[in-house]
């Protein structure tokens, strides 16, 4: 048995674990912590697949998060629920290859640009749409699906995102994308397709980010533009992903984890300051650790060793 | 010469606004040939190599080889059609192995291996510009005389036809460029087409079959090293007008 | 036609935020997505004038201007020089700067939602129509526009009749060639980047005479001052004013005839519009 495997296997039993959540005594309550936590890991994780790699800071998670959210809530009614789990991801996914086909070409700073108001965009078709056309601002969802259920589905979903990243990180398209974010010029003269590579990662993150949305789609019975686009949701996961260190696939765990919790003290109790303590939350990342705390815990780990070193010799 | 033609520049031209780099330059390359392009400083020679390998589209006219027009592709197809180039300016990538580097040479381009083909081809390109040992170190630890010979090995990972080298032997001591000159000869001997861009004259006289050279951005002279180094016009471009 | 002089009056408005952009961007390099909040505090302190103060708003321009420069410049001095000089590429530098100016804007937001609240603001100023081309204007856009025209102008002769202009466009073009010929690159860059806030909260001023605002509405403007210089060009200042002008005019096209509720899915369009068919701005030149 190699390394891999055994980390698998690992894996796995953690999961099998984490699966018993709902059973325990008070489930309601530890569900309502988990639940988010777990679609902040989907999210973050499968964000920093694309935005580690190659630097984009991209801020359409919302985005994507609220077309897979309304494709769920117009279609609940009439197509078969696995079914709309698969239509969200490629509407993600479709959307992302277009937003990338226009964007990924150009500078980091047109990308930003560009998603952060793309939420906004769709939000604003969306109402104007559902004023026109649709009669009523928001949409009813009526399901017989559990906060359990939602909860063994974004724990398979965050499943599936590790076992995606780590078969990316393996294959030629994972090292393209490391080439292209050592030096685009060199990958363009090896033979890399830039772009390409480019939306196919953006394209998985914005598959798995329209998933999550229809998954969590039951969960709020009345869904509305405002909510469904919020731009919140879209910096939450960039300064998870970024707190835990993009250069890890396990990196973002490490911010979503932390960063759920506080958030969730702050704002239970302290409603008003939000926007600011996130504010110093970015500051305080960007100029205290560049590199996550995947990254702190690697120093660590290396001044150990070292230090182990240093007794027996 | 009956060797058959491997690369045909016909009257090249790129403007930048309304400076013209290049202007209206054609000259052929033959299979198994080492061309120096030679020329003072700002003369256009980079951005000649440049419009071959495809980092800057050409303004008019056209670069072929074989029956493939380079001049109308991106650098990725132009480098799958076999050419390969190094950076005058050394592009590595520091955050990978010096080994990565090279692979990042024959994974993509005109060389399509992985796995663990692509880790022994990879190897053994880097033994052929002596850094074998080096192999599993991080790039950034290597001089850059050193990162200059991963570029090298890189470019022939691709295992181009054509290789354009901008500057490849400036820096190197004496012993170095003894070997460079040796290692490139050997790469011609070997069947490949090499363009190279470069200052230092020994290698050039030793080296090159035929320089083609460039003042402000036009033709000049062309022909053998000993030949166009004698060209008055050659001469008078190095020295300045001044030089009486 | 009526359509046609709103949106341009607007349009004129939306100039000078983006020629301050324009100037961060430009010369100091550094994409700064906390802009909005300087227009939002540049606002706030005309709210102040015209309602605690019962002034003219337009006293604020002695507070708004010194206090918007020494604001950008300290901004820049210690918040973003460090990433400059951290940075191993700019990739990274990018990467930092955006990252460190949208926490400075949350932190803005976030102070100003502490001290003000989350509410709307608006106070009465000027509002008097003026009859111009058969239709009614309000005379408080009308000032507002004549406002931009004043200072896109005066910056406009500034950069290109005076030497210390001159420094701030060789800058613009390349920073290194500029540090050859004896330019202060830090210095100046420091001055434009300076220069710029001041000018983004002299236009929040001038918008508050005539638009509703709140704590948060900062974001907004960034996008459409982006959107602008994008359209524009990066570093061109013409380019600015025109793009300005077509985006206040499209805009109101789409309010007026569509829905209020389009307005930045209109920008936005014409946002890929240009990122699409012309990325290098409308009267750039294409490079490779």
């Amino acid at each position: 048995m190699n390394q891999s495997t055994l980390r698998w296997l690992l894996v796995l039993a953690v999961y099998g674990v984490l699966a018993w959540v709902p059973a325990l005594p008070d489930a309601g309550g530890w569900l309502s912590l988990i639940v988010p936590m777990t679609m902040y890991i989907a999210l973050a994780t499968s964000w920093a697949l694309f935005s580690g790699p190659t630097h984009y800071i991209s801020l359409a998670t919302a985005a994507f998060y609220g077309v897979g959210t309304y494709i769920l809530a117009m279609g609940i009614e009439a197509v078969p629920y696995p079914l709309l789990l698969l239509i969200a991801a490629l509407a993600g996914a479709v959307l992302a290859a277009l937003v990338g086909w226009a964007t990924l070409r150009l500078s980091g700073v047109y990308f930003v640009i560009f998603t952060l108001g793309l939420a906004e965009l769709i939000r604003q078709v969306v109402t104007w749409l559902q004023n026109n056309f649709g009669g009523s601002r928001g949409k009813y969802v009526f399901t017989d699906i559990t906060e359990a259920h939602i909860y063994w589905q974004l724990l398979a979903l965050t499943l599936i995102v590790f076992f995606v990243g780590w078969l990316i990180q393996r294959s030629r398209l994972g090292f393209a994308i490391r080439i292209i974010g050592g030096d685009e010029t060199v990958a363009k003269h090896s033979g890399i397709h830039v772009a390409g590579a480019k939306i196919a990662l953006f394209m998985v993150s914005g598959a798995v980010a329209a998933v999550v949305g229809a998954i969590l789609a039951p969960r709020f019975v009345y869904i509305e533009p405002a909510m469904a686009f919020n731009p919140q949701l879209s910096f939450m996961v960039a300064i998870m992903a970024l707190l835990g260190g993009l250069h890890r696939l396990w990196g973002p765990l490490m911010g979503a984890i932390p960063f759920a919790l506080v958030w969730e003290f702050i704002a239970a109790n302290f409603p008003e300051q939000t926007t600011l303590l996130m504010g110093l939350a970015f500051l305080a990342v960007v100029f205290y650790i560049p590199n996550g705390i995947a990254g702190v815990m690697e120093s660590w780990h290396r001044k150990l060793r070292a230090n182990q070193e240093v007794d027996h010799g | 010469m009956d060797k058959r033609i491997a690369l045909e520049v016909r009257q090249a031209t790129k403007k930048f606004g309304g400076l013209i780099a290049v202007n209206d330059v054609s000259f052929e390359v033959h299979e198994q040939e080492v061309v120096g392009l030679i020329g003072p400083n700002g003369s256009g020679k980079t951005t000649m190599m440049n419009l071959i390998s495809g980092a800057l589209p050409v303004t008019g006219g056209y670069v072929m080889m074989g029956d493939t027009l380079l001049s109308e592709l991106p650098p990725r197809k132009i480098a799958r059609a076999g050419v390969a180039r190094t950076f005058q300016l050394v592009r590595v990538i520091p955050a990978m192995t010096v080994l990565e580097n090279v692979m990042a040479g024959a994974t993509f381009g005109h060389k399509r291996l992985w796995g663990q083909a692509l880790r022994v081809y990879s190897q053994r390109q880097l033994e052929r510009v002596g850094l074998a040992d080096a192999a599993e170190q991080p790039m950034s630890n290597l001089t850059y005389i050193d990162q200059k010979r991963v570029e090298l090995a890189r470019a022939l990972a691709a295992n181009p036809t054509v290789i354009l080298l901008d500057e490849w032997l400036a820096g190197l001591n004496p012993t170095e460029l003894q070997t460079g000159i040796e290692l490139i000869r050997s790469l011609r001997d070997e069947g490949r087409t090499i363009i190279l861009v470069e200052h230092v004259m020994d290698a050039i006289r030793s080296l090159c079959d035929r320089c083609v050279v460039m003042s402000s951005g036009v033709k000049i002279a062309e022909g053998s090293p000993a030949q166009v180094l004698s060209d008055p016009q050659v001469i008078e471009a190095y020295l300045g007008e001044d030089y009486e | 036609m009526q359509i046609l002089i709103t949106g341009i009056l607007l349009g004129g408005v939306y100039a000078i935020i983006a020629v301050g952009l324009s100037l961060q961007y430009g010369v100091a390099r550094i994409m700064n997505l906390a802009l909005g909040e300087m227009l939002v505090a540049g606002a706030f302190a005309a709210f102040w004038f015209a309602t605690a103060q019962a002034l003219n708003p337009y006293w604020a321009l002695l507070v708004v201007v010194p206090g918007g420069f020494i604001a950008n410049w300290l901004i820049y001095q210690f918040l973003l020089r460090p990433l400059v000089r951290r940075a191993k590429n700019r990739g990274q530098l990018e990467v930092d700067s955006i990252l460190a100016t949208f926490g400075l804007s949350f932190t803005l937001v976030g102070i100003f939602l502490w001290i003000f609240g989350g509410q709307f603001f608006n106070y009465s100023f000027l509002s008097v129509p003026v009859e111009l081309f058969d239709s009614r204007y309000g005379q408080n856009r009308v000032l507002a526009f004549a406002m931009a025209v004043l200072i896109c102008g005066a910056l406009w002769i500034w950069l290109n009749h005076t030497r210390s202009g001159l420094a701030l466009r060789a800058i613009s073009v390349d920073p290194k060639a500029a540090s050859l010929v004896a330019i202060d690159v830090e210095k100046t860059s420091a001055f434009a980047f300076a220069l710029g806030g001041a000018v983004a909260a002299t236009g929040g001023l001038v918008l508050s005479t005539f638009l509703t605002f709140d704590a948060s509405i900062g974001i907004v403007f960034t996008l459409k001052a982006l959107i602008i210089v994008i359209m524009g060009g990066v570093g061109d200042i013409r380019g600015a004013v025109v793009a300005a002008l077509v985006l206040g005019i499209t805009e109101t096209l789409v309010a007026r005839l569509i829905d209020p509720g389009l307005t930045l899915a209109a920008a936005y369009v014409l946002f890929l519009l240009i990122l699409l068919f012309r990325p290098q701005g409308l009267f750039g030149r294409s490079q490779s």
